[in-house]
């Protein structure tokens, strides 16, 4: 199962770049769909954050992953460099889960 | 700037795309060592490096199955979010004019970081800044993502914290992204809207609905 969702997803990401190129630019050009396709990423991640931070099956909760996020927030807010926010958030949970 | 060296901005863009590498290079690291924490073998996250090559959608497969989300939920979340590459590619076929079999190739290196640099560019360096990002973070990203995931596989994930760090990686992914009011109410929305249906929908699920926040601010005229 796992290797179908690989590979859907690879063979699906690349059509979708391949799209971009063939297709003429006027039929992807609306105005709407523009904005919607800059817009989405934003749903998408805010959305992935709460799953990833808070999830745990179908309940909302706040442990070790949420302090995580919390660190990686400050990180973010202080301008630090992605592998920083990265580690911040895995020491503070990794901290969290050793107290 | 230094006028008399031979072509100081094609130098320029090499050394700014070698330093975009470098920067990927940390994002694939993570995103090796959380698709191995979600269950993935070392093989399955270097194919996904290597075709999908599409840092968030990589990571939203991973980030969904990685919390028991169907297959179908982690792939249809994962093409929402590379559906951007599609309007990336749109704009970059007209701007770098390249044509042939080699635009398939272009194809697959079309991202945010290729797309960025190749449109800040001076016309005159466009191609280079677009090749030379396109070399960087390609080779960079997936030997990050193979020993990411090697490390990942001889260590303890959680106690490390590194499931901790998908979150973070979305964090850093999304912050740089809102810029106005519009874009933190958009990603406000996704943030509600996933906490409502967690409880309701299907693990992945909510990720899709999530995708709704965008309809006040796109069909607004």
């Amino acid at each position: 199962m796992i290797w179908a969702a690989v590979l859907s997803t690879s063979v699906g990401c690349y059509a979708l770049k391949a799209l971009g190129w063939s297709v003429p630019a006027r039929w992807l050009a609306g105005e709407r769909l523009q904005r919607a396709a800059a817009l989405l990423p934003l749903a998408l991640l805010a959305a992935l954050i709460v799953v990833q931070a808070f999830g745990s099956g179908h309940s909302l909760s706040i442990d070790a992953r949420s302090a995580g996020l919390a660190a990686a927030g400050i990180a973010v807010l202080r301008r630090a460099p992605f592998l920083v926010v990265v580690l911040a958030a895995a020491a503070t949970a990794a901290l969290v889960r050793a107290l | 700037m230094d006028a008399a060296a031979p072509n100081p901005a094609r130098s320029r863009v090499v050394r700014n795309a070698a330093a975009i590498g470098l920067a990927v290079g940390a994002y694939g690291l993570s995103f090796g060592a959380a698709a191995v924490t979600a269950g993935l073998s070392t093989l399955q996250a270097c194919v996904l490096s290597l075709v999908a090559f599409t840092g968030a959608s990589q990571f939203a497969l991973v980030g969904v199955l990685g919390a028991g989300g169907s297959a179908a939920a982690g792939v249809a979340g994962s093409l929402l979010l590379g559906s951007r590459n599609t309007l990336y590619g749109v704009r970059l076929s007209s701007l770098l004019g390249i044509q042939g079999p080699k635009r398939y190739l272009a194809a697959q290196v079309t991202i945010d970081e290729t797309t960025a640099m190749s449109t800040a560019a001076a016309p005159e360096v466009r191609r280079v800044a677009f090749w030379a990002t396109a070399a960087s973070v390609y080779g960079l990203w997936n030997l990050s993502t193979l020993l990411g995931a090697l490390g990942a596989g001889a260590v303890n994930t959680s106690s490390l914290g590194l499931d901790a760090a998908v979150g973070a990686a979305f964090l850093a992914l999304l912050a740089p992204q809102v810029r106005d009011r519009v874009g933190l109410r958009v990603a406000l929305g996704g943030a509600l809207l996933a906490a409502a249906a967690i409880p309701l929908a299907p693990a992945g699920v909510p990720v899709l609905i999530a995708g709704l926040a965008v309809l006040p601010a796109v069909l607004r005229r």
